[in-house]
């Protein structure tokens, strides 16, 4: 988790020129990083090839949506980085 | 090529089997009511629309990825470079290749050059959606019909 949480933390400040300390694991990234949809492209793309997934963002905005989820369930960064492990863990199985 | 109404693709030359590549080709036009204004008795294909050349290449790439079943559309240009002036008469060739294809967007290098010499290149990345309602989808159809895009590859019957 914690590795996971450095790698996707990482990557956010570098993408979106956010400083590095001022993202916890409690993060929200769109309410209080700011990320918008575009940069969250860049994001996808980079955690997409630093895990080796495919983040299902089509899936999530589509339950988010529908109101079949929060977007506290995917966008908080220690519930993404919950999913991250998850999927990983289901390319590895 | 019809600058003046963004048709910058004359031909679609190739797809690879992967579905990885592809090269596409434009003619720049003599006359085009765009080098009315770009620039008065000094014609050259802005570079605007040699980022939308390149898009465009890619964008048939991608529809040929996913058969056509959702739409492209430009959301960030990176890395964009424009090296040289292309000028009316001159035969544009448009190289695409995928980078990464995600959930809901797709990047991808993309690079146009002329006589084999590179003119320009980006990284591009598309939104893929679902398309738009109203006629979009038939019209971009009928468009890869007349840049000889092989339709009955891609698209079920």
């Amino acid at each position: 988790m914690s590795s996971t949480f450095d790698t996707v933390a990482n990557i956010i400040a570098e993408t979106c020129d956010i400083p590095r300390d001022t993202i916890t694991p409690d993060s929200h990234s769109i309410d209080d990083l700011g990320i918008d949809s575009l940069d969250f492209l860049d994001i996808a793309f980079a955690i997409d090839k630093a895990f080796g997934i495919k983040l299902p963002l089509e899936q999530w905005t589509q339950e988010v949506n529908d109101g079949k989820a929060t977007t506290e369930q995917y966008f908080v960064l220690k519930n993404l980085c919950a999913r991250i492990d998850e999927l990983v863990a289901a390319k590895a199985a | 090529m019809r600058p003046e109404v963004f048709k910058m693709i004359d031909r679609v030359v190739s797809i690879d089997p992967s579905l990885n590549k592809i090269h596409c080709q434009g003619l720049v036009p003599q006359e085009s009511s765009i080098f009315e204004g770009h620039f008065p008795g000094h014609p050259i294909m802005p570079g605007v629309l040699l980022i939308e050349a390149m898009a465009q290449s890619t964008g048939w790439l991608i529809l040929a990825r996913n058969r056509f079943e959702k739409m492209p559309f430009l959301a960030t240009v990176k890395e964009g470079k424009l090296r040289t002036f292309v000028v009316p008469g001159q035969n544009l060739d448009l190289y695409s290749e995928i980078l990464h294809e995600g959930s809901g967007f797709v990047v991808a290098r993309t690079q146009g050059s002329i006589d084999g010499k590179l003119i320009c290149s980006a990284e591009l990345t598309f939104r893929v959606l679902p398309w738009p309602e109203g006629k979009m989808k038939a019209v971009v159809m009928k468009v890869a019909e007349h840049v000889s895009f092989p339709l009955t590859e891609f698209v079920d019957a």
